[in-house]
Parts: structure tokens; sequence; C-alpha cells
């Protein structure tokens, strides 16, 4: 893979992680459990389907094909977002939990990126950095609120950081391309990405008093769960063609329309 | 065509972008809110950079219509309107005239900050209706991307926070 094909394919990973999450996050406007996460969660929604357009735009400077045709045109098993944010929307513990191992993973991700030597690139990281960090100080304090509340969102947020674990590992499988992006400082290799992220979200949990499922005695920050790998390469879970078919639907029933 | 678009100036351009205001905050303009960046004259065309609150803020194309239409008014027919994140915005650009007419609007003008947005969480926030410090955070998240919602304790009214950026 030549650098521009890393570019255009580390490009769509990022997009289609946000794009999918921020549809995903969507589904609870008008159904969240209180009004407050009503509003939080359709703002959060907004801003990852903001920032996938952003990275679309980016790509549409390279190929020259513009943000809706990638976003709605694109058959499901094209897409390359990993797994964790294809899933359906679950309880809201596994809706907060998916979304805090998702800001932190950017949080470390777009700290890299904000140092890329790719202007494009850099400067929406720059860009969207802080709007992760509200997105993380708010899904962070959730997660530690719900996490020893009750018996019952003990019991829930547990749950859901069993489920969603190994889910958000696939967050850190390899984008094609990205080993020449790397070597050039363009991006940071998604293996660091990864320890910075354990690092940070094990504590997290801990004080929160759920437990993570993460190997502690071999001291190297591994893990002993399955990471959900497949996403990057296009192997999905059957749950990817129903929400991208749903996103869909509208634009492919009069294509180009103006709202 | 019905003006001379020969002697408008950049200056002029600018002075009429002022009247273009944000479709949320109606009190502040385009210019007011930093969101226009530049403003080139070429010949007959004429070009525009602006820059988004958000990434993702929907009204920006909406924004984008009405500097068109202005333009148009100008006389204009060849306008170039491009969205960059070169500079990206932040509410450090916002001038004490534009925390005034905010503040005015019943939206508490952001919190300066050194570069680190979200340390200004926890700060002190000022009722725009009665001045009281005595208020509470309710929400984060607002009815746009930009703001946050309070109460105050001591006039008892909701009112909106812009969100430091």
């Amino acid at each position: 893979m030549n650098k521009e094909q890393a570019l255009q394919s580390y490009l769509l990973a990022l997009a289609d992680d946000e794009l999918i999450l921020g549809h995903r996050d969507a589904e609870w406007t008008g159904h969240a459990p209180l009004i407050e996460e009503d509003i939080a969660f359709s703002n959060i929604a907004q801003d990852e389907i903001g920032h996938a357009q952003s990275w679309l735009r980016v790509y549409e400077s390279l190929t020259g094909t513009d943000p809706d045709t990638v976003a709605f045109l694109r058959d499901h098993n094209e897409f390359t977002c990993c797994h964790l944010v294809q899933m359906p929307k679950g309880d809201w513990a596994y809706t907060i939990v998916r979304q805090f191992f998702f800001d932190a993973a950017e949080i470390v991700r777009l700290g890299y990126l904000k140092q890329s030597v790719y202007d494009p690139i850099r400067e929406i990281a720059v860009k969207i950095y802080p709007e992760e960090q509200y997105h993380l100080l708010h899904t962070q304090g959730n997660v530690e609120r719900l996490g020893d509340a009750t018996e019952e969102s003990h019991r829930r947020m547990q749950r859901a950081v069993d489920e969603a674990f190994g889910q958000a590992l696939g967050l850190f499988e390899s984008i094609p391309g990205e080993d020449v992006l790397a070597d050039e400082n363009i991006v940071p290799d998604s293996k660091t990405i990864e320890n910075e992220w354990l690092q940070f979200v094990v504590p997290v949990l801990k004080r929160s008093g759920l437990r993570s499922p993460v190997d502690e005695t071999n001291g190297s920050g591994g893990t002993d769960v399955k990471s959900w790998y497949g996403g990057r390469q296009k192997e999905h879970t059957g749950h990817l063609k129903q929400i991208v078919t749903d996103m869909q639907q509208v634009y492919r029933m009069i294509p180009g329309a103006k709202w | 065509m019905g003006n001379d678009i020969g002697n408008i100036t950049n200056a002029e351009i600018w002075e009429s972008l002022k009247e273009v205001t944000d479709p949320e905050i109606p009190v502040l303009s385009l210019v007011d809110m930093k969101i226009v960046r530049d403003v080139r004259i070429e010949g007959e065309e004429v070009y525009v950079t602006m820059t988004p609150t958000f990434a993702g803020c929907p009204a920006i194309y909406q924004m984008k219509t009405d500097i068109v239409d202005k333009l148009r008014e100008l006389g204009f027919e060849k306008i170039h309107i491009d969205i960059s994140f070169k500079e990206p915005w932040s509410t450090e650009m916002l001038d004490d005239e534009a925390r005034a007419k905010l503040e005015s609007f019943g939206i508490t003008p952001p919190t300066k900050h050194n570069g680190e947005p979200t340390g200004t969480m926890n700060a002190k926030v000022t009722c725009p209706h009665c001045k009281s410090e005595d208020t509470t955070m309710e929400n984060p998240f607002g009815p746009t991307l930009c703001r946050m919602i309070y109460y105050c304790n001591s006039c008892q009214q909701p009112f909106e926070r812009f969100k430091a950026l």
C-alpha cells in the first residue's frame, strides 16, 4: 500500500467508527432514561457525526468523492469500523461503558494525531480534541457514579464492562496501511494507543468498583480477554448491516436530495 | 448586474457581513462570533473563509447560505466559501463586546481558559439575569453543541452558559 492509499484507508476507518457510533448514540434521542442524558447523547451523537464528516472531507480532498456519497452509498461490507461501535445500543450501562471506552481511545489517538506531520489530519485533531474531552469527562463521571451506586447499577455496569472490553480492544486492530503512515509520523501505531488506553481505563474501572478482564499478573499490560478483531478487514457482525441499512434508507430513496 | 462591484472594498464586505447574524444567537453577527475568518476580492470574485464553532455544528450551512445571500445583495455572482479548520475556532476569540452581547441575550459568556477548555467546567458561573453566583450545572450539554444548561438558585431561572472551547 502506498502512502496515498494508506491515508485513505486510515481516514475511512476513523470516519466509520465516528459515523456508526454517532448513529448508535442517536438511537437514544427521545428514549434515554433521563432528559439530561437524552440531551447529552443527542449532543454527543451530533459531535461524532460531525467528526466523521470532518475526516471524510479530507478523504474527499484525496479522492474527489464527497462525504455523503461515502456515508450513504457504500455497502455495509465496505465499512472498516470496529465491532464495538456497531453493537446494538443495549441497556444504559452498556451505552455508558461503550462510550467511555471509545472516548478514552479517542483522547489517546487524537493526542498523537495533534502532532501529525500531515497538516489536514493535525488540524482536525486539534479541532476535535477538546470536544472529545467534554465527552470523556461526562462518560467517565457516569462510570464512576454508576459503578458502585446501587446493587443493580453495579451489576449492570460490570456486565457491560465484561461485554464491551474485548469489543473495545478491536478499536486497536491495525488499520491496513497504518505502518506506512506510522513510519512517517503521520499516525501512531495501534499497539501504542492500546497500551495507553489500558493504562488509563483500568484504574478508572478499579476506582469505580468494577473489575476489568486484564491480566495484571504478567505485568506487561497485556490482557487475557479476546480482542474482537475483523472490523478493519471488513469482517463484521450482523449488526452493522442493520444500522447501515437504517442510516442509508432515506438517502437512497432520493439520492442527492437537499433538505 | 445590479450594483457595480468594481468599487467595493474589502472593508465594505466585512461591514456588510456584520449584518449577517448567527442563526442561534441573533444578537451576534458572524463577524462578532469570529466565524468569518477571511475575505478576499479577486476581480469579480469574492472568497470567504469561515470556521465552525464545533466541528459538527449544523448551523454552518445556514450561515453559509446567509453569507452568499448577503454577497449577492452587494452584486457579487461568483462567491466562493471555504470552510476551514486551519485556525480552529475557540471561545478565546470572542472580545468583550461580544461577551457582553451574549450576556444580554441571557447566555453566560464562555469562561476564559489557557488552552484547557474543560478546565473551566467547575468554575464559578454567574447567572446572566440576576448576576448571582449561586448557580448549579444541570447538564454539561445543551440545546446546541456550544451551550450547557444551568439553574440559578437565587432568581430560580434556568439559563445557558456558552461552553468554553
